[in-house]
């Protein structure tokens, strides 16, 4: 039951967050450890900050 | 693992389709053949999602296993070029709201509202066929290329299957497309706000609160987008309960009581601005508030619509099916099929289907769901818009949609014109919606948006009742609209730009300097004057705006769904799998048909721009005015701007036959080659990558 409970409110946070263009912070984090051990790992404020400047840097867009 | 074949279903699901397909038909059944006595809406909402279901189950997984041929077996862009940014294996529900969200707009709530006109058998019809046979099929089968092509979008795509000279020209066809897009939408919120004080106000009222959010994320909880969206959230709806006192306070209300005119000039300065400051103050925070409004909103409609279960008032079909409608002009076809674009075929999606979505996808095999199953979710978007407008009156329908040059601009001739058409209504009904929703006027709010909200609005007062909640309700969904539409012009105004700069560039390289102020301003200007210039055009319009413009972003949009299905086409014919080449060809086909049909009516003939511009030249050579101009330089505008509305028609229909005919010589290259000659990125076993 908890555990369901979390793994929805995981799901719908991390939905959110990416509809509004902000991939998930944890999965970078892993990422950049697992396979570029020599880059500093930005801090979670950084990373939204450039996520964020990013997303509005053309290409697609959004639908009408 | 699955392989590449149907699966055999086993005797119980097969009983179970078998009764979807009863039900659905049933359903179906009521809604086409009952007449003489109003029938619920719940039996639209039941055929339609009887339909979507077995077009998912069925047409979508023939699509997936003998056309594209996914394979789930194979690894994707998300793991072959794992990034952890843009690039990131993600769980499919997650990468389904992403997609939804991102396809869903003002789109497919305001064309079946304007199509209610023909009644709500030929909408509803459109959009369920259309989208199970073209507008999914669409957005799937460029999801599906795209992901087989590391995730490339349409314009690389099309370069690359096609040739670099058809590129081009799709990419000036999606700039074009994209300032009618922005004109239009704009429009749309002129038209919701002229003379209303009250939606004016709260719109306004946005941009402080968007400020507010934006420092907040920016120094005080960076990153905290939930949290400072509720903030956000509850700021909105305060300005909503306080813009009823700005609306009846004799000193507040003047200060934001504006003509189309006015609402025009300031959008248009508000664009230009909101596009060169930086994203974080006022972009990104009205995107996550708006993101969230239009997935909530979404929400309640289809709840209010459900526990409402409103009878349709609207017949299935009238009179206005032969063309004489007051909405929009044109006969069903092909008109229909251009004003109902998103929400059964549109073109846009295949730009979100070839952006970030493919990019996230951990496996082939949840293509389907997201790509088939979100444009799906989309028409279901369409279907109760389409309920929300039949189910109001009709007589207040027409006066809202009505341009005020067909039915007045009194209550008393309105009622007396619309009555005439067969749907009674008096004078005090049309003052009494007025006064409901806190509004003076409903008169000449064309364009979808207060439509929607009245209907929305009588909806959720039926299950929510209280005195003066309609006018909250009605304000809340112009409000939603308006913030929603405001996001879109901003942020496709930043897109414009750069795509404006990248075409400048190609001229004079230093003006591809995305970071540099003048080449930004330059730009900026340039592509807030494009979509600027349409957008005074439908304020000073005789017809209203909506009823001349509505018809452009409908071939356009079009335009662009017909070159992603052609690719698609030639992408079959090139991967030898000819026998399917009808799955793509004969929407794509459709839609060249109805796209070339409604561009040659709109410069040939009684409804064509040029007979517009005729009758006001004509007028004017006899020293004559013509409503509503009232000097001869505004009669000169009027001729003028259908000038270019005929330029602009006759560009899309030449970029129809252009990208046509280059889409027939490679579909015939690829049938005379005796080997595969498609661009597919090698096959990489997904067990040998993925961890």
């Amino acid at each position: 039951m908890n555990a369901s409970f979390r793994s929805v409110r995981k799901w719908a946070v991390q939905t959110a967050r990416l509809c509004c263009g902000i991939p998930d912070y944890d999965v970078y984090v892993k990422h950049l450890r697992e396979h570029h051990p020599e880059r500093k790992v930005p801090s979670y404020k950084e990373f939204f900050r450039e996520r964020q400047e990013a997303r509005y840097k053309g290409g697609g867009g959004r639908c009408c | 693992m699955q392989a590449a074949v149907m699966p055999k279903p086993s005797p119980a699901s097969k009983i179970m389709w078998v009764a979807i397909a009863i039900v659905g038909a049933f359903c179906l059944g009521v809604v086409a053949l009952r007449r003489g006595e109003p029938i619920n809406a719940i039996w639209l909402v039941a055929a339609s999602i009887a339909i979507f279901v077995i077009g998912y189950r069925f047409y979508g997984k023939f699509v997936e296993h003998s056309v594209l041929q996914l394979d789930p077996t194979r690894a994707p862009p998300s793991v072959l070029r794992n990034d952890g940014l843009d690039y990131v294996p993600t769980d499919k529900w997650v990468v389904f709201g992403h997609h939804f969200a991102a396809i869903a707009g003002a789109g497919p709530l305001v064309g079946p509202v304007l199509a209610a006109q023909m009644g709500y058998l030929p909408g509803t019809l459109w959009i369920l066929f259309g989208v199970v046979f073209a507008g999914a099929v669409q957005d799937f089968m460029i999801l599906g290329l795209s992901l087989r092509r590391d995730a490339r979008s349409l314009g690389h795509m099309l370069r690359e299957e096609l040739g670099p000279l058809p590129g081009i020209v799709a990419m000036i066809g999606v700039l074009v497309l994209m300032m009618i897009v922005l004109a239009v939408l704009a429009l749309v919120v002129v038209k919701a706000l002229t003379h209303s004080p009250w939606g004016t106000f709260t719109v306004a009222a946005t941009i402080p609160i968007a400020f507010l959010m934006g420092a907040y994320m920016r120094w005080f909880r960076p990153g905290r987008i939930l949290e400072v969206s509720i903030i956000g959230l509850l700021l909105l709806l305060a300005s909503i309960w306080f813009g009823k006192y700005v609306a009846d306070s004799a000193t507040l209300a003047p200060l934001f009581d504006f003509d189309a005119k006015a609402l025009a000039w300031l959008l248009i300065a508000y664009g230009f601005c909101a596009s060169v400051l930086p994203v974080w103050l006022l972009l990104a925070p009205r995107d996550y508030l708006s993101t969230f409004l239009k997935i909530g909103t979404i929400a309640l409609l289809a709840l209010a619509i459900f526990l409402a279960a409103p009878t349709l008032q609207l017949p299935a079909v009238t009179k206005f099916i032969d063309g004489t409608g007051p909405v929009f002009a044109g006969n069903l076809f092909p008109f229909l099929f251009i004003t109902i674009a998103c929400g059964a075929v549109s073109g846009w999606h295949s730009i979100i289907a070839s952006g970030t979505t493919p990019k996230l996808l951990a496996n082939e095999g949840q293509a389907r769901m997201v790509g088939y199953g979100g444009m799906l979710m989309e028409a279901f978007v369409a279907i109760m818009a389409l309920v929300a407008a039949a189910s109001l009156h009709p007589g207040v329908y027409f006066a809202m949609n009505s341009p005020g040059a067909i039915i007045g601009t009194t209550v008393q001739e309105a009622a007396t014109t619309i009555s005439q058409w067969g749907f009674v209504v008096t004078p005090d009904e049309l003052l009494q919606t007025a006064k409901d929703i806190g509004e003076g006027s409903i008169l000449g709010r064309a364009g979808g948006a207060p439509t929607l909200a009245v209907g929305m609005a009588q909806l959720l007062h039926n299950i929510l009742p209280g005195g003066g909640m309609m006018a909250f309700w009605y304000h809340y969904a112009i409000l939603f609209e308006a913030l929603f539409i405001l996001t879109t012009v901003d942020a496709g105004t930043r897109v414009g730009r750069f795509m404006i700069q990248e075409i400048a560039g190609l001229i004079h390289k230093p003006l591809q300097e995305t970071e540099s102020w003048t080449g930004n301003l330059l730009a900026t200007a340039v592509c807030v004057a494009l979509w600027g210039y349409f957008l005074y055009q439908g304020a000073v319009d005789p017809l209203g705006g909506i009823n001349t413009l509505w018809p452009l972003f409908g071939i356009a949009n079009q335009m662009l769904a017909a070159i992603a299905l052609m690719l698609a086409t030639v992408v079959v014919v090139k991967l030898k799998r000819e026998r399917y080449v009808w799955v793509p060809g004969i929407p794509a086909l459709w839609l060249i048909v109805c796209t070339l049909t409604a561009g040659y009516e709109k410069l040939v003939g009684p409804i064509s721009f040029t007979a517009a511009a005729n009758k006001y030249a004509a007028a004017m050579q006899q020293g004559q005015l013509l409503a509503p101009a009232k000097t001869q330089a505004a009669m000169q505008q009027i001729v003028t701007n259908n000038y270019v509305d005929m330029v602009m028609t006759g560009l899309f229909m030449a970029l129809v036959v252009v990208m046509v005919i280059f889409c027939l010589r490679a579909a015939i290259r690829g049938w005379q080659t005796n080997r595969p000659t498609a661009h597919e990125e090698p096959y990489v076993a997904l067990a040998s990558v993925a961890g």
